[in-house]
């Protein structure tokens, strides 16, 4: 297996851990934002650090050349995939992002230690491709967030039986699964217990309802930095995907498709901010489980576009409808709060990413729902036509809110509203990758098939083509 | 240098223009750096000057040359060679195309002239001509389109323009309900379009114009699918143009987008974006050679929109609403005569029509000004408003005029039989989340209802 030139993943994983034990010794709010801001920063150039090297490397796969893992025998589980290698970075942006457009008016409420600990399970998920880490994991990374609500005395109660049921049917599951599980020989109950698992932590109708109470219950950012990763899919594709048939997988779609629809309906009736942003995420994070299921090299290709390009759009949509909350407080959609003129930016900003989520014409979400649609369509047409029809919903949901936020009235505020250095560099980085995705989306196609058919040799290759192997090969 | 490397060059000028046009006066805006108005207007200028000697030009060599077909290529934007997926950017230079395309820049020049003017120290200047520009990249890209990727990429561009548009006063509730309006109108026909183009790709293996409509230039191409097939594809492809068009019944559209400023109704509503749905069917005329069915379909649809229109805008009381509905007749009727295989004839009443309805919509304003000002020079009203009582009117006519007052109560229908259904079952929805989350939490789940913004405190939940 190719080796890392540096120890990027340890170093991306060890930089926010020392940072959360840094800052949870820290009595200043403010110190420990800048510390945390720094802690994020330079672990996204590790992650960056990671992607660029794996590129050069030209390989399937690759771990760290003197990686901290290899005392406990871990070297062989923390690897780098054509899946994983962008994620990392995508990850870590997340949390940059979201901690750097944390205003003053929030430090006092968010948790910075939890965050960066949160930051390092995360990362370490995604590098992870053994099953039982990856469970153990992801079950770490539920805590943080309950630990939020307790601190804010809210009820826990949805959260944790919706995460228990999560927890419970991953590890049973995964009991279930031997050693000789395959797409050929699919231990079918292992399989229906660890999709389920998986799909109720991606939300999926109607056990979704914990996603809409943890963001009316958490802050923003940690419901957002929770949420937007989107871990349940990465359990699917590395504990499911391995092993499910294509016909289970692709009856599962049909959920996932429901919940797509079903969330972009609700998204357009809702009256909240926060619930709004909520349904909207889900209804594209189903979108995603869609074609992940579809277990076509096209419908694959597309899902894996869609989940850089929403977990982008999607991110700097939060974040533009945080930062507004930051300075109004919570927003109903009901009536129009006109805040257009006191921050042209952050509605840009929500414009952007919301059409860009939706793959609006030139935007980064635009090629990627295309192939989606494309691949959805080979499998089951009506599958096709019903994610044209969530995507015309969300798209009708996105402006209605950005009407309702922005417009529609003359705000009077008696403080400035304007954007903070920090937000601008945020907006400024989700333009870029936004509209630079857009205009030049080759090389992020060409990668994610890459990464789409090598899931799909790993399946027992029945679906790759000697053709496409052999392009395969020659290009690598 | 060869005729050929010619037009290449003229038709990358072509759609160069108002790439560079957005470019220019977005990239500014996020930098939140701020043109003046004179370099607004100087940029905007140049590009539809640029843009229009280009085309003109185009048209020149090819009446020259006998040329009748010009493609211009530009490669695959994404191409997955192993799937026999590519996205390829083409765009062809013909009979329909060149007309339209001139006809754009000659319209948007006109009102991007007569926009300096009229929005000269309006808050929303600049908002203003970076929608033009993403109205007339996507009125360029739709125009010259020769895959049906490339006709939907400029498709949706002029949607979402159209719509910001018709918000464009967005301190007022009604502009924004009504481009809301428009925009969901839009989505659907979004949508329709979309499923086509998908539906197309199945049948014909690939999106482009001449896969499907035969290797003939147009008008002559000869659609390489079945009638049955036709005929879905078709109406797809109609219920796409209704909507863009504001056909019946989505007419609704139309009075609503003159909400937005005397430039934008003008270009837009009553002379560009209005017609781009007709346009499509142009595009894809042969299709209607294949299927009786979707002709008399499209035949039905031109003559039902035309009587409503000529009905509504006879019972308008404001000029822009009459103007809009004039303009539904006229749109209703080239329709017909795309249905009738008057291709030409259809082309030439379009490009009339626009120009016609820009000087119109433009003069529309003043006109009503010069108007007062002879009267209050005269003394009375000119034309002498006197209602003649002794006339009888039959209930059928009071319904009648009742009918076209409330714009055949279209928009009621709408309403009442898809959005509110729709909005209904989804709000029950919600409501039954919220007992179960309640049901889950043991007590109240939904707190964030009871805040509001704009409190003293900025925490959020406690």
């Amino acid at each position: 297996m190719s080796e890392f030139h540096l120890p990027w993943l340890s170093l991306a994983m060890a930089m926010p851990l020392f940072g959360a034990i840094a800052v949870s010794v820290m009595r200043s709010r403010d110190r420990a934002w800048k510390v945390s801001v720094a802690t994020c920063g330079v672990t996204l150039l590790f992650a960056c650090g990671e992607w660029a090297d794996f590129a050069l490397l030209h390989s399937f796969q690759a771990h760290d050349r003197w990686d901290l893992f290899r005392l406990f025998n871990l070297n062989e589980k923390f690897v780098v995939d054509e899946l994983s290698a962008p994620l990392l970075p995508l990850g870590a942006l997340l949390y940059f992002a979201t901690v750097l457009t944390t205003l003053r008016t929030k430090i006092n409420r968010f948790s910075f230690a939890l965050t960066l600990f949160s930051e390092a399970v995360l990362l370490a998920t995604l590098a992870c491709r053994e099953p039982w880490i990856i469970i153990l994991l992801l079950i770490v990374g539920v805590i943080p967030p309950w630990i939020e609500l307790r601190k804010r005395r809210q009820s826990t109660r949805v959260y944790v039986f919706h995460m228990s049921l999560f927890v419970g049917l991953l590890v049973v599951g995964q009991c279930l699964v031997g050693p000789e599980a395959s797409v050929t020989d699919p231990p079918v109950l292992a399989g229906c217990l660890l999709t389920a698992g998986a799909l109720i932590r991606s939300g999926i109708f109607p056990l979704h309802c914990w996603m809409s109470d943890l963001f009316d219950k958490a802050t923003f950012g940690t419901a957002l930095l929770f949420v937007t990763p989107m871990a349940g899919a990465y359990a699917i594709i590395r504990l499911v995907f391995p092993i499910a048939p294509s016909w289970a997988l692709q009856s599962i779609a049909i959920l996932s498709l429901v919940t797509a629809v079903y969330a972009a309906g609700m998204a357009l009736v809702q009256k909240e901010s926060r619930r709004f942003f909520c349904y909207v995420f889900l209804s594209h994070s189903s979108l995603i489980l869609v074609g992940l299921e579809m277990a076509t090299p096209i419908g694959l290709t597309g899902a894996l576009c869609v989940w850089l390009s929403v977990g982008i759009s999607q991110l700097g949509f939060g974040l533009a409808l945080r930062s507004v909350e930051a300075r109004t407080g919570r927003l109903s959609l009901d009536g129009f709060h006109g805040l257009y003129e006191h921050t042209p930016f952050l509605a840009n900003m929500f414009l952007l990413t919301g059409l860009a989520s939706i793959g609006f014409p030139g935007t980064i979400g635009f090629i990627g729902t295309e192939l989606l649609v494309e691949g959805a369509v080979d499998v089951y047409p009506m599958i096709g036509f019903a994610v044209v029809m969530a995507t015309a919903l969300n798209g009708i949901a996105v402006v209605k809110a950005y009407f309702h936020v922005f417009t529609g009235t003359r705000h009077v505020a008696t403080a400035s509203l304007v954007c903070r250095p920090s937000e601008r560099v945020t907006i400024l980085i989700m333009v870029v990758l936004i509209i630079g995705g857009g205009v030049y989306p080759q090389p992020g196609v060409i990668s994610r098939y890459h990464a789409a058919t090598s899931l799909i040799k790993l399946r027992g290759a029945e679906s790759v083509t000697p053709h496409q192997e052999q392009n395969l090969g020659s290009e690598k | 240098m060869t005729v050929e490397s010619v037009l290449y060059i003229l038709g990358v000028v072509v759609v160069a223009s108002p790439t560079i046009l957005l470019s220019s006066l977005g990239l500014p805006l996020l930098m939140g750096l701020h043109l003046s108005e004179a370099t607004q207007s100087k940029l905007t200028k140049g590009a539809v000057v640029a843009g229009f000697l280009a085309s003109v030009c185009i048209l020149g060599v090819m009446l020259v040359s006998g040329l009748r077909h010009v493609p211009i290529e530009f490669g695959n934007w994404v191409s997955l060679s192993q799937e026999h997926f590519h996205f390829h950017l083409k765009f062809v230079f013909d009979r329909l195309s060149v007309p339209f395309v001139i006809l754009t820049f000659v319209l948007c020049g006109t009102v991007g002239a007569f926009a300096s003017v009229y929005l000269h120290r309006d808050r929303g200047y600049r908002r203003f001509f970076l929608l033009y520009a993403l109205f007339l990249l996507g009125m360029v890209v739709s125009s010259l389109a020769g895959t049906i990727e490339t006709l939907f990429f400029g498709w949706e561009l002029v949607g979402l323009s159209s719509a910001l548009l018709v918000a464009y006063f967005h301190e007022r509730p009604a502009p924004v309900r009504n481009g809301l309006r428009v925009w969901a109108t839009y989505r659907i026909a979004d949508a329709a379009f979309l499923i086509a183009a998908l539906a197309m790709h199945h049948l014909t293996g690939a999106g482009d114009f001449d896969g499907l409509m035969g290797s003939g230039p147009w008008p002559y191409g000869e659609a390489a699918i079945g009638s049955t097939s036709a005929l879905v594809v078709g109406l797809l492809l109609l219920l796409a143009a209704a909507g863009k068009s504001g056909m019946v019944p989505f007419s609704g559209w139309i009075p609503r987008a003159m909400e937005g400023p005397t430039p934008s109704s003008a270009v837009f509503y009553g002379a560009l974006s209005v017609h781009l749905g007709v346009f499509l069917l142009l595009r894809v005329s042969p299709l209607l050679d294949v299927s009786i069915p979707l002709r008399i379909a499209v035949v039905m649809l031109g003559i039902t929109s035309a009587v409503f229109g000529a009905i509504a805008s006879r019972a308008q009381c404001d000029v822009k609403n009459a103007l809009a509905f004039a303009s539904l007749t006229q749109v209703g009727i080239i329709t017909v005569e795309i249905g009738l295989g008057l291709r030409y004839v259809a082309l030439i009443h379009m490009i009339g029509h626009a120009c016609l309805r820009t000087l119109q919509l433009l003069r529309a304003p003043s006109v009503l000004k010069d108007y007062r000002m002879l009267e209050n020079a005269v003394g009375m009203h000119l034309s002498g408003d006197t209602v003649d009582k002794s006339v009888s009117i039959s209930p059928s006519r009071i319904w009648l005029y009742r009918f076209a007052m409330e714009r055949g109560f279209l928009d009621a229908l709408l309403n009442r039989w898809i959005a509110h259904p729709f909005t209904s079952l989804f709000r029950f929805c919600d409501s039954m989340e919220k007992r179960w989350t309640d049901l889950l939490s043991g007590g109240d789940s939904h707190g964030a209802d009871r805040l509001a913004p704009y409190g003293d405190s900025l925490e959020d939940v406690e």
